[in-house]
């Protein structure tokens, strides 16, 4: 039970000392925070991607591979799998998250709303990363209406 | 023991590749070049049959009269590609197969390495020295 909350603390304190040393939060120093935050969250997700398929056999499709994403990564990463997957079935998904673990320690409804993102680039990153390991180019985003329920919307760009 | 072992990335070139170095080593590299080909058919035929279990130990790729050369395919498309010797007939699938895990597992922690690119030539030295030990002892 420890090692999540030692998880937690550490990004909490990542996501604090990368926002910190910018007196001037304006649009360009928060972008470039965010996109700090999110290639570290690929870079590990890059990772995670290739672990943690090792022992299942090959994906067939596209849909497999969220799956795999919505119970399998998020189970380890979180210890809890993604509570609803939606799609279009044209290469767009909705994860929808209704307690995300990093955003519960925090508020529970419309409070803290704006600063939720910058809590969550990290995770958009996890997401590209273990996508782009598994063979798909995609685009993460991620969107908050009230704590601690979360979307992630997936894009699957077309090779 | 192995002759040759490479590791080929998912855009199809190379990542790692190692043979005894007692023979051409050219030779080696057209022979991993050309069971490119055989690996993306397997991987092509498979997904077009509906079968249950997907491998990925993809087994025998082709015989050559010295040489065999088998093949394995990770879930990130990355491709191992193993060069045995034919009059090495003591070894068994089995072998092959605990050797291709080791690979993998290897592989996966050279993917965690946070000094280590993915895309970039492989050159991490705990990655080599397994390697070395699943090659023929030339004297």
């Amino acid at each position: 039970m420890a090692d999540t909350v030692l998880f937690e603390l550490l990004h909490t304190e990542m996501v604090a000392e990368l926002w910190a040393p910018d007196p001037d939060p304006g649009p360009g120093g928060q972008k470039t925070s965010l996109s700090v935050l999110e290639s570290m969250g690929f870079r590990v997700g890059q990772a995670l991607g290739e672990r943690l398929p090792q022992e299942t056999l090959g994906f067939r499709e596209e849909l497999e591979v969220l799956k795999f994403l919505c119970k399998d990564l998020w189970v380890a990463v979180f210890h809890k799998q993604m509570d609803s997957l939606r799609t279009n079935h044209q290469g767009t998904y909705v994860l929808q998250d209704n307690s995300f673990p990093l955003l519960v320690p925090m508020a529970s409804g419309r409070q803290y709303v704006e600063e939720a993102p910058k809590f969550l680039a990290f995770t958009c990153g996890l997401l590209c990363g273990a996508l782009g390991t598994l063979g798909f180019q995609s685009l993460v985003t991620a969107s908050v209406t009230a704590l601690p329920a979360c979307k992630f919307q997936v894009v699957i760009r077309k090779p | 023991m192995a002759v040759c072992i490479a590791v080929i990335a998912k855009e199809n070139y190379p990542l790692y590749i190692r043979s005894t170095p007692m023979e051409n080593e050219l030779k080696f590299h057209y022979m991993v070049h050309t069971s490119l080909d055989v690996v993306d058919e397997k991987i092509s035929a498979m997904g077009k049959a509906l079968v249950d279990q997907r491998e990925l130990y993809l087994g025998l790729l082709y015989p050559t009269e010295d040489y065999k050369v088998y093949g394995y395919v990770t879930n990130s498309k990355v491709k191992f590609v193993m060069v045995v010797d034919s009059s090495n007939t003591a070894l068994r699938d089995n072998e092959i197969r605990s050797m291709f895990r080791k690979l993998h597992n290897s592989y996966t922690d050279v993917m965690c390495n946070p000094f280590y690119n993915p895309g970039d030539p492989i050159q991490s030295r705990a990655f080599d020295s397994m390697v070395t030990s699943m090659m023929i002892q030339v004297c």
